[in-house]
Parts: structure tokens; sequence; C-alpha cells
């Protein structure tokens, strides 16, 4: 009985069940701190429709071998371009999203590419080399946000005449277009179909791009450079291959993510972003050269629900927000425990 | 390959350039960029001094775990926090003046060197990717930090001085003034040359720590570390332990942070408690890779010359971007967009570097073995 229990922990690893029992003791907690358990579970809902497909996005470069994507940035910023020349072009409600998604994708192919060339020549290193590059892109397009030569006077400083604004809100253009379709509403409690429908979608073209057998030939690059050479899979080729289309994922990522938020937030604000989406994959239950969809489900899950609870029972139980510091150890803590685990014994 | 060829190139003049290509691509940049910013000779001269009185310390903390083999310890901010809990125990105290930055030390480096164990311990299990582990570990003990101060301070560890708690009756404020103890190192022994005050005693501390960095590359231990950062699987084989001297490079490393940090803060005034250390990682580390250091070699000269063009960068961008295009935030912004670059370049050339010697040695011994081969069916 021991054994078994024992076993099951080593399994899914202190952390997680630690995590795990923390969010079920704060959904206990809640009904006595006058807090709606439909509420919180609707909202936890939400945010994770919102975050699902950045979670989703990191996933082919595990596969490949390329680690945790630290650089999910770049995708990030060809979907921000996507979203700002969108509201540029003044198209509205569903087209305007697909307008956005259309303009991002080719960006986020072509940094994609040259990202996964990069890569490619920093084998074993890939990880701080991408958080690097993430960041420094970021601070390149805070530059180029103020000189791109946008003129929509909803998104540029009034003051000025030019340079983007800090936070851009998409009401009136795409606000909600996912999270509002086929949406249900009872009381205070909120079904975002409509994003949940296209998180599943994305899921299940991933999923099945990893059953076909550029898929498969992508995963055993990953999982054993050498053996797949010796079967004659261009590992270079499937890493470039991967990184491509976790960039191409995170562009649209952020567009789901903006859709529900509505703001689109540029400048410094996507600089951190790789982190929570990391955390929540290994949250998941992932590890770094091995990550499934249902990681990607449980992860999102039970990290966004960190994020919903915490800070509404923490406020009513302490009367203090303790959220954010919690959000970083959580995030941050799991991050580390994964990369000192050591790396399972290949297939 | 094209890489290797180049710096084995016959010329020295080439070969300097080639091995230098950072902080000569710097130098040219200020070439332009300094005039363009209208700053006089003077005014550049003394904020250069200031910030190499400043940041020497903190630079010099990085050389260590470079020396093991544990590239570069993006984990000094364990060691800036402890700083900072050092801090705000001695103004809780009320010790002033140099004795108070004695104090400062004495309290923060205990926590240093727990931090510094803890951050060697588990660097000890993620060989290999030390650079992104260490970084991550800044960002959760940062999280830890932040709960210790804003929750326990006031409630479980006793402060007494209500000036330092948020109204609110616990936790620390967001900004202490270090009136106390401000610039006290820096005017211990000041000497002012044609307008240009130099802080000597900053300086002759910076100089003792320089020495005892060259002195400890020659100890036992200093030698050992060498060999660890050469070859783990030989060092192991010569009988030394490698996981203890990995561990002891970072918990030096870590306490040199801690009092780096102190140095630092005496001379701007101010904490910023939950920001100070925030980007102290960043900044040293892409201050050494300016110099010309790389993630297996780093030495004193590059501490300086790195210290010199990162910061001459830092001040002249603004205001060159501010002639140069009408903004200076764009200048703002392209400060921070050089100090992540040049790590993500100097990182990722290191890496690839490596990669094809890898491969050149791989090419080298299969060629070998199909002679070998050849032979043996030739003869």
């Amino acid at each position: 009985m021991f054994e078994s229990i024992g076993k099951l922990i080593e399994k899914a690893g202190w952390p997680r069940i630690i995590i795990a029992l923390f969010l079920l003791s704060l959904f206990a907690i809640a009904p006595f701190v006058n807090i709606s358990i439909g509420t919180s579970i609707s909202d936890t809902i939400v945010r994770f429709a919102m975050n699902s497909v950045l979670v989703l996005s990191l996933v082919p470069m595990v596969q490949s071998g390329c680690g945790l994507n630290f650089g999910m940035q770049l995708g990030v910023i060809a979907g921000l371009i996507g979203a700002v020349t969108s509201i540029e072009l003044g198209v509205t409600g569903f087209a305007g999203f697909l307008t956005a998604i259309g303009i991002a994708i080719p960006f986020a192919a072509i940094l994609g590419f040259f990202y996964g060339l990069l890569l490619n020549r920093v084998k074993g290193d890939e990880m701080v080399v991408a958080t690097y590059v993430g960041f420094s892109s970021v601070a390149f397009m805070s530059m180029m946000w103020l000189l791109l030569p946008y003129k929509s006077p909803n998104m540029i400083w009034g003051y000025g005449g030019s340079g983007l604004r800090t936070t851009i809100s998409v009401e009136g253009y795409w606000l909600g277009v996912l999270n509002n379709f086929l949406s249900v509403r009872i009381g205070n409690f909120f079904l975002p179909t409509g994003t949940i429908l296209f998180f599943a979608l994305i899921a299940l073209l991933v999923w099945s791009f990893f059953k076909t057998k550029l898929g498969t030939a992508m995963t055993a690059a990953g999982s054993n450079p050498v053996y797949a050479k010796a079967a004659g899979v261009n590992v270079d080729r499937m890493r470039i291959l991967s990184v491509v289309i976790s960039t191409i994922i995170a562009a649209v990522g952020i567009l789901v993510y903006e859709q529900s938020f509505g703001f689109i937030q540029l400048y410094m604000a996507p600089l951190l972003m790789a982190f929570p989406a990391v955390a929540a994959l290994l949250l998941g239950g992932a590890s770094v050269s091995k990550a499934s969809m249902g990681n990607v489900i449980i992860g999102a899950f039970l990290f966004q629900g960190i994020l919903t609870m915490t800070p509404s029972v923490m406020n009513n139980l302490i009367k203090s927000d303790m959220s954010e510091v919690i959000r970083i150890i959580v995030s941050n803590g799991m991050i580390v425990y994964a990369l000192t685990r050591k790396m399972k014994v290949r297939k | 390959m094209k890489d290797q060829s180049l710096t084995r190139a016959k010329n020295p003049l080439v070969r300097f350039a080639i091995s230098n290509a950072v902080p000569i691509l710097f130098i040219i940049l200020l070439i332009f960029a300094v005039p363009l910013s209208g700053f006089s000779t003077d005014y550049l001269l003394n904020e250069i001094i200031t910030r190499l009185g400043r940041n020497s310390f903190l630079v010099i903390s990085l050389l260590i775990p470079v020396m093991a083999g544990m590239g570069l310890n993006f984990g000094i901010v364990l060691g800036a926090m402890a700083g900072q809990i050092g801090l705000i125990f001695m103004l809780d105290w009320g010790v002033v003046g140099i004795p108070g930055i004695v104090l400062a030390m004495l309290v923060g480096t205990p926590i240093a060197i727990l931090l510094g164990l803890l951050a060697g311990t588990i660097l000890n299990r993620a060989k290999g990717r030390e650079m992104v582990t260490s970084m991550i570990l800044g960002f959760f003990i940062n999280g830890i930090y932040q709960f210790t101060i804003l929750y326990g301070m006031g409630s479980v560890i006793p402060i007494s001085s209500n000036k330092l708690l948020l109204p609110r009756g616990y936790g620390v404020r967001n900004a202490l003034d270090l009136l106390s103890v401000r610039k006290v190192l820096d005017n211990m022994w000041s000497v002012e040359i044609s307008g240009v005050s130099i802080p000597l005693g900053v300086f002759s501390i910076i100089a003792a720590l320089c020495i005892f960095v060259f002195w400890f590359t020659r100890t036992k231990l200093g030698q050992d570390m060498r060999a660890v950062g050469q070859d783990m699987q030989v060092a192991a084989t010569a009988g030394i332990n490698v996981d203890r001297t990995r561990t002891l490079s970072i918990i030096i490393s870590t306490v040199l942070a801690c009092f780096g940090q102190i140095i630092f803060l005496q001379n701007i005034g101010t904490i910023n408690t939950y920001n100070s250390h925030d980007q102290v990682g960043t900044f040293a580390i892409a201050a050494l890779l300016i110099g010309g250091a790389s993630v297996a070699k780093a030495t004193i000269p590059n501490v300086f010359i790195g210290i010199t063009l990162f910061h001459l960068t830092f001040i002249v961008a603004p205001r060159a971007g501010k002639e140069l295009l009408g903004q200076a935030q764009i200048g703002e912004y392209f400060r921070v967009f050089v100090s992540y670059g040049i790590i993500a370049i100097s990182l990722a050339l290191y890496a690839w570097r490596r990669q094809v010697e890898k491969e050149t040695e791989r090419r080298r011994a299969k060629a070998a073995i199909k002679a070998a081969i050849e032979d043996g069916t030739g003869g």
C-alpha cells in the first residue's frame, strides 16, 4: 500500500503534489471566506483557455530536443505585429482576428526559421541562448514600436502623434471573438466555449502531426539524435521545423490571449512571458525533453487555478495579496526542479 | 570551422582583432556615440570613475565560477539579496558609517554562504546547464526573498524601527534611505585631480580583491577549480572532489557578490527593497562579456575594460538616441537591447565554437580510425 503511494509520488514528483494539494486546499477554504466556487472555477477556466495555446506552443520544441522554449517572446512579437497591423487596417470582428493571425504567421515563420538556425548551432546550450534571444528581441521591438509608422489614432500616443501606446485596447475590433462564440453563461458562471474549441482544434492538429511520419521523425530526432540520424532523419531540419511550428503557435497563442484579455501589451510587457508558460507545462508533468497534450491541459489548468485562487482566498484570509510572490515561487521553483532532474535514460 | 581557422590566423593583428571582436565593436560604436551625446570629457570621466568604483566588486565576483567551468554565474543575485538583508538589519539597529557597512557585511555573509551552498548543490544536479539553472534559481530565490521581506519582517523576524516598515506594521518599505552610510566608503579616502574625484578607498578595496583573486588561482583550491573547469572526469580521477570544489566556487562568488552589492548600494544611497538586485546579474555579466570575456575565460582586465565600455554606452546612449532620432526613450531601449543582445551573442558564439571544435575532433578521430583500419588491411 505504502509502496504504491511512494511510487505514485515518485512518478508525479513532490513539487507537483504539493502544488496540487495547495490548489485543492484553496478550493476547500474558498466557501468559508465567502468566495463563490462557481465564479472561481469559471475564472480559472477563462484564464486556462486564454493561456492554453501559449503553453501548447512549447511542445514541438521540447519534443524535437530543443528544450524549453524560453525564447517564446519571438513568436509573441510576431503575434503583436499581426495584432497592431490588423487594427491599423481597421478590420473588425472575427475577420480582424483572422487578419491578425494571417499577418502574424509569415513573420513567425521567418523569425522561427532564423531562430532555429541559431539553435542548431548552440546544441546543449539552447535554453540560456534562447532566454537572451527572447529578451533582446523584446528590447529591439520596443525601439521598433516607437519608430514604426503606424497611424491609427486608437493606437498611437495622443500628444506626440507617433509611436504606439504601451497598452492598446482591442475593444471594437476583436475583443472576445473566440470567448463569446457559443459561450454559456449561467449566473456568475461563464464558459468561453469558442476559445476552448479553438485550443482543442490546435491541440488536435499538433497531436495528429506527431502521429504522422514527419512528426514521429521529429520525436525521434529529439529522443535520440544519433539513432535518428542513422535511420535517415535530417535532425537539424527536424529541429528547425519544430522551432518554426512552436513560434507560429506562440504567435497565434498571444492573439488568443489578447482577444480574451482585451488589450495588446507592447514594449517590455512580453519580456517574461515565456516563464509562466514553461512553468505551467512542467507543472502538468512534462520534462525538459518530453511533453504531451495531457501535460499542457493539466499544467495550464493547475497553474491558472493557483493564479486565480490565491489572490481571492489569501486576500480574504490574511487581508493581503500574496499572489504575486506565490506566482514567482511556484513558477520558478517548478522550472528549477525540472532542470535539476537527471535526464531519463532514453529509449 | 571557418571560425577556428580564423583564430589561428597567421597575422597577429588579425588574430588580436578576432579574439577581441566584442570590445573593438563597442569602441567603434562609442567613437560615434560619444561626440553625438555632447557630454564633456570631465563629466564622462567622473561618471566612469564612479561607476568603476560602484560595479567592479560585483563583476569580479563572477570570475571564480568561470574558472571552475560553471560558466557565468547568474546566481550572483543571491549574494546581492544577502547584502540587502544585511543592510536592512544595519538600518534597523541604527549603526552608521563604516561600522555600519562592516556590520551589514557580517550579517550578509552567513546568509550568502547558505544561499551559495544551496546554489552549488542545485547546480551540481544540473551539470551542463548551469547558466540557465542559476538564472532561474535567481528568480526563485527572489520569490523567497520577497516573501521573507514583505511578510516575514516585522511579524516573525523582529524589526524595531517603524520607519522601515510599511504602515500596516509588517513588511519592509519599497525604498529605504541609506543616508547613514551613503558614500562612506567613497569618502573614506578620496582625492580630487583637476575636477575628477577619485574614491581611493573603494579602489584600494577593489585592488585588494584583485590581489586576492590572483593569489587564489595559485592556491591548491584554485588549481583544483581550474582542473575541474578543464575536465570534470579527469579531475575526479586525479582525486579532486568535483562537486565540493564546484560548490565552493559558487559560495565564494555569492559572498563576494554580497559585499559587492553593499558597496554598490552605499554609493547609490538608497535601496529599492524589491528591485535593486533584479538586474545585478544581467548587468555584471553584460559588462564582463563586453570586456572581452567568454563563458570559459574571464580575467581581471576584462572586468575593467568591460565596465568602462558598458557604462560609457549606458551614459551616452539615451542622449545620442535623442540627438539622432529625437527620442531619448529609444536610447533607453537601445541600452537594454545592447545588454541583453551582447549576452545572447556571446553565449551563442561560445556554444557554436565549442560545437565546431567537437565536430572537428570527432572527424579527426574518425579519420584516425579509418587510417588505422586501412593500414591493417593493407599490411
